[in-house]
């Protein structure tokens, strides 16, 4: 027998949640973020932990870690994660300028469905 | 750095009964540490500038007078950016540090469990549970500090994760500053009162709402040929308290199932009877059954104490009294705003003790993390600083 800690970790407490901001959606977003902010930082502790066994096992030192320089190929391929990071993240801001740019593509779908009847 | 680093997770008190974590889990827990002194560091600050600079200023524009009440305060900074962005953050604070210690503690429910009654076995007659025992009506109310479930829900046999969860959390929520056992409450108060009292050698103590019993250990080991007993509605924290103190090496606490306001003791069983940052989490009526029942199972010449946060006195700044409310209305804290009204000494009186005797004192965690570098001008983390309030009296 097990429980389903997944969700229950996750339960809410007895009692109305309080919004603070005048739009609860901001809110929402907020402590998704926060959350994912977490996880990042629990990542970044755990990178730590394994820099600093790694030196104490004599396989490099944190400073050679600081002093790296990529070789060129090297370069490109960390630049390249690094686009493709931010353009993953910003995706939202990206199609909002899209669809400015090209009103066009940017009707209605239940416009697109009226339509469709006659098509 | 503006302010003192909280001390990380793994610097806790290992015992027996502490749940296992991962590196990850003492991570998020390092990480929610983090955050919640920066929100009272750095963030919370900003809140008395908004209120002074833009708040307060355009509520006596609009209204020719100033705030009269914390609830005006209140309403007024409901609407202000800054506070919006820290309240948010703080109750997204809050409800991370509920879902990190579950996520934990949940997964090893029926371990914990295992080793609750392992522990609890070799001396199982100093627990007794009573399922006949509710959790009072204002405990089954809401979930008090967002901790779902409360105290006592039970969702397996013999389950301790509640207080498993809470052990290991508060060490979180308070940055370490209860200490390594996060004790600090209850090693306060038996320092001051051994150090003021050295002739007062109480025999039978009882300390009520116990919960896993961090504060009222160091007291029975402060008098360690005192018969104590701990009192809580919440089997879950009962049995975790039991355990805890058995590994912790505690053996002079009997740990019962019973509702402060209707004991099953005879009159004038105890010597001292002690609550710790207990009454803010009762209600209207019932911290006032509850004073009358200790005057009533106190001894002539016994002690009762009570440490809380500073009460709200009228001389007490309505911009205080309005940011030390914030976990009445927003961390499930329903009582405290008008527990922290109410005159001690009425509350004392009415109960039947004698104004000459009654007393209050300002106490401060004793903190064995406490490396004496904690900055004095340090922003206050409100509600949440172990900076109390004593107040009491002696039955004579």
């Amino acid at each position: 027998m097990e429980l389903d800690y997944i969700n229950l970790a996750s339960a809410k407490a007895k009692g109305q949640r309080p919004y603070f901001f005048d739009d609860p959606a901001v809110e929402r977003v907020l402590n998704i973020t926060m959350a994912v902010a977490g996880e990042l930082a629990v990542m970044h502790e755990r990178l730590d932990t394994i820099e600093r066994l790694l030196e104490y096992k004599g396989l490099l030192s944190r400073n050679e870690i600081d002093a790296f320089v990529p070789d060129d190929t090297a370069a490109e391929q960390r630049q390249r994660w690094h686009a493709e990071y931010i353009a993953r993240i910003l995706r939202i801001v990206q199609q909002e300028m899209e669809a400015l740019a090209h009103p066009e593509l940017n009707q209605d779908v239940a416009e697109i469905a009226e339509q469709m009847a006659s098509m | 750095m503006s302010s003192q680093l909280p001390p990380v997770w793994s610097k806790i008190a290992r015992h027996e009964m502490l749940p296992e974590t991962t590196h990850d889990e003492r991570a998020r827990f390092n990480f929610l540490a983090n955050l919640n002194k920066f929100l009272s560091a750095s963030v919370s600050p900003g809140n008395k500038i908004a209120y002074e600079r833009r708040v307060r200023p355009r509520f006596k524009q609009q209204h020719g007078r100033d705030f009269q009440t914390r609830d005006e305060v209140r309403q007024a900074m409901k609407t202000d950016p800054h506070y919006q962005t820290w309240s948010a953050l703080r109750r997204s604070a809050m409800e991370m540090r509920q879902q990190a210690g579950r996520s934990l503690t949940l997964r090893q429910a029926y371990v914990l469990a295992a080793k609750a009654q392992q522990l609890s076995a070799r001396q199982p007659h100093t627990l007794r549970l009573d399922p006949s025992v509710k959790p009072p009506p204002y405990l089954a109310a809401v979930d008090n500090h967002l901790m779902p479930g409360s105290y006592h829900t039970e969702l397996i046999e013999g389950d301790v994760s509640a207080a498993a969860n809470y052990d290991a959390g508060l060490f979180v929520t308070t940055g370490g500053m209860l200490g390594r056992l996060n004790d600090g409450g209850g090693k306060a108060i038996a320092k001051w009162l051994r150090e003021t009292h050295p002739d007062f050698q109480p025999k039978h103590i009882l300390d009520i709402g116990c919960g896993l019993g961090h504060n009222v250990l160091p007291i029975a080991q402060a008098y360690p040929n005192a018969k104590v007993i701990a009192i809580d509605t919440g089997a879950p924290m009962l049995r975790y308290g039991h355990a805890r103190a058995q590994a912790l090496g505690v053996h002079n606490v009997v740990f019962m199932q019973m509702d402060a306001a209707k004991t099953t003791f005879e009159d004038e069983s105890f010597d001292w009877i002690q609550t710790t940052m207990f009454l803010h989490e009762t209600a209207g009526k019932a911290i006032y059954d509850i004073m009358r029942e200790i005057h009533r199972l106190l001894k002539p010449g016994g002690l009762t104490l009570h440490i809380e946060q500073p009460q709200y006195t009228p001389d007490m700044d309505l911009y205080e009294q309005f940011i030390r409310d914030w976990d009445a209305f927003y961390n499930n804290e329903p009582f405290w705003s008008k527990m922290h009204d109410i005159d001690p000494l009425e509350l004392m009186t009415s109960a039947g003790f004698k104004a000459e005797h009654f007393m209050q004192i300002g106490v401060r965690a004793v903190n064995d993390l406490d490396d004496g570098k904690a900055k004095t001008d340090e922003p206050e983390d409100h509600g949440r600083t172990p900076v109390w309030n004593v107040f009491g009296a002696w039955k004579k």
